[in-house]
């Protein structure tokens, strides 16, 4: 059951979801792709927060953007991102946090930064790009294998991102735990 | 909080927010049944000239394509390559459709109202979703943004100091872990004022 | 009447407040102490948002554990930091915060906050981002934000140590217009020289009870060194 204690957890997560929006893009040099510090957070919400708290948190987030906050990366925001052909991954995003969260919580007790960078790969990474190219496919009518490879390029700044997220998840555990098993 | 909401006095600003994000709704799912691309371009035309009725200048009104016009130009190319122009046109038009429907949207909706209206949606489901509950939380995102802005800023002068700045992770934990101690004090204040989360759900049990 | 019957709390196996008995019913009481001496566990024990973990905290008749909302509703509480206790992103949103818990009717909410707004001279703030505020305004919001719940009892902990000295005077000059009885945490001695009771605590215990001048000399002795 759901407590004031989570709810404040889940708001703020999704206000720091906000925060990150505001972080410049880093452009890693060596494949010229830019990469967003918010799909960090949906890493860090399902790590931290645990998969209910941490994928409701996105939910909120997504909200707000929905109903008009300039809260993307870039300062994007309105029901227009989520009509584009990009909407697949803004909706993966609250699939992904759970994702990392259920691992990440199967784990809990003996989590170390491998366990916790599988959690972020398969349910940031793997997860989030099923749902997301998919929709892309249907959306804009391009077959899957050439949407497939035009995400390629993402791949290497997503796994850099899983592995730093992972190092922030074992770090918060050890000091502010707040899931419990 | 700076929303994207342009103010002006219009009839698609009078439209209640709750009819304007159904009909969107209506629009998103008959445009993917529409094949001939008349229909298309007739709606097109309906959706640009709503911008002229709500009054938003054109400069705003293609503000909201240029996000996308990466993306778009990315899906042109590819439908030329892949099928012919006409349906790459065809593709592109039904997204720009969208995204201008859905922005017009926004533009012209408060987010207080936008918020009431969803609200309002939601207490239609009250029975299985807490709706003061999510309306409170939807408030605190609001409210603590701008504290969280506050935070990173700090936490970023003091790793400067140290000749951190450019370490994340030096920025991200405490970041992290100040707003989670935050919490805590946060959700004392909430219970102290007698916001008891529990009851809710016992009281929303009792009415059945 | 607020009693505590031989209350006592631990946090990890160490205690925190040990065997603490006493009965609260002066007008002003203030509580001084080093930083962990156990009063800010003792002012959350007053409202229920700490419970004993032996003992008994009754604020007039009701038990903090068993009737917690009755306790709650019983006795408001000013934290020390006011962002942490301003919850709405306007002022007039986040009165109505409290009366909203208490189910007040929408009219008569809109309503108190009209009177209250006014009464405590912050009208003028009522459409304000609260994230806006300056300090000392914020903290005047967290204080009437607590008032218009129309408390008995109203517990501050340490509610000026972020306040510069001339909203220090505000802040106190308010406090002491008001009718209801008030339990201050306090750092700062002189803010408590008109107080009815002082009462001192060190590591868990309750060092020192009584007028002010006597428990403050006894306390700049005993911790002071």
């Amino acid at each position: 059951m759901m407590n004031t204690k989570d709810i404040v957890y889940i708001a703020l997560f999704a206000a720091l979801m906000a925060g990150l929006g505001f972080v410049p893009a880093i452009t890693i040099p060596s494949i010229g792709v830019p990469v967003t510090a918010q799909s960090l957070g949906i890493m860090l919400a399902g790590g931290i927060l645990g998969a209910k708290r941490g994928a409701l948190s996105i939910v909120l987030f997504l909200v707000l953007v929905a109903v008009g906050l300039p809260l993307l990366a870039g300062g994007r925001g309105g029901l227009g991102v989520f009509s584009g052909a990009s909407g697949g991954f803004l909706l993966g995003w609250i699939a992904a946090a759970y994702a990392v969260g259920y691992i990440v919580e199967k784990y809990w007790n003996k989590l170390n930064i491998i366990s916790a960078a599988g959690a972020c790969i398969l349910g940031g990474v793997v997860l989030l790009y099923a749902i997301g190219i998919p929709w892309v496919t249907v959306a804009a009518s391009i077959p899957f294998m050439k949407a497939l490879m035009g995400s390629l390029a993402f791949i290497p700044g997503d796994l850099i991102k899983a592995v730093f997220a992972s190092a922030v998840i074992v770090a918060v555990k050890n000091q502010y735990p707040l899931i419990s098993k | 909080m700076i929303s994207l909401y342009y103010p002006a006095t219009s009839p698609v600003h009078k439209l209640a927010a709750g009819i304007k994000v159904l009909l969107l709704l209506i629009l998103g799912t008959v445009l993917f049944q529409v094949e001939q691309i008349e229909i298309l371009v007739g709606v097109a035309v309906l959706v640009v000239s709503l911008y002229g009725v709500a009054k938003i200048p054109f400069k705003l009104a293609f503000g909201q394509l240029r996000p996308a016009l990466y993306l778009l130009a990315i899906v042109f190319i590819a439908q030329i390559f892949i099928s012919d122009l006409e349906t790459a046109i065809f593709v592109v038009l039904r997204f720009a459709i969208l995204i201008l429907a859905a922005s017009l949207v926004t533009l012209t909706t408060m987010m207080s109202d936008m918020i009431a209206a969803l609200e309002k949606g939601l207490s239609l489901f009250q029975r299985w979703i807490p709706v003061a509950k999510v309306s409170l939380a939807l408030s605190l995102t609001i409210r603590f943004i701008p504290v969280i802005g506050v935070i990173t800023q700090e936490v970023r002068e003091a790793q400067r100091v140290r000749g951190m700045e450019r370490n994340l992770f030096a920025i991200f934990m405490p970041t992290i872990i100040r707003t989670l101690k935050m919490g805590t004090e946060i959700a004392e204040a909430l219970d102290a004022r007698s916001f008891d989360a529990e009851d809710e759900i016992s009281t929303g049990k009792s009415k059945k | 009447m607020i009693t505590l019957q031989s209350v006592n709390v631990g946090f990890n196996g160490r205690p925190v407040l040990e065997d603490v008995s006493l009965q609260l019913q002066e007008q002003r009481v203030g509580v001084i102490g080093l930083n962990g001496s156990g009063k800010s566990t003792f002012a959350r024990l007053l409202n229920g948002l700490q419970l004993p973990d032996a003992g008994a905290v009754s604020v007039d008749g009701f038990d903090s554990r068993k009737d917690g909302r009755k306790v709650r509703r019983r006795v408001g509480f000013v934290f020390q930091n006011p962002d942490n206790q301003i919850v709405y992103p306007t002022v007039r949103e986040d009165m109505s915060f409290g009366l909203k818990n208490l189910k007040y009717p929408k009219q008569d909410i809109e309503q108190r906050i009209e009177k209250a707004l006014s009464l405590y001279g912050i009208d003028h703030l009522a459409d304000r981002l609260t994230h806006q505020l300056s300090g000392g305004e914020k903290q005047l919001v967290a204080l009437v934000g607590v008032l218009i719940m129309q408390p008995e009892y109203i517990v501050l902990d340490e509610p000026t140590t972020l306040l510069d000295l001339r909203n220090k005077r505000r802040l106190m000059s308010i406090v002491r217009e008001l009718g209801q009885r008030i339990i201050m945490i306090t750092h700062d001695l002189d803010l408590l020289s008109e107080f009815d009771r002082v009462l001192c605590f060190h590591d868990g215990k309750l060092l020192a009870d009584g007028t002010p001048e006597i428990v403050i000399e006894k306390y700049l002795n005993t911790c002071d060194k």
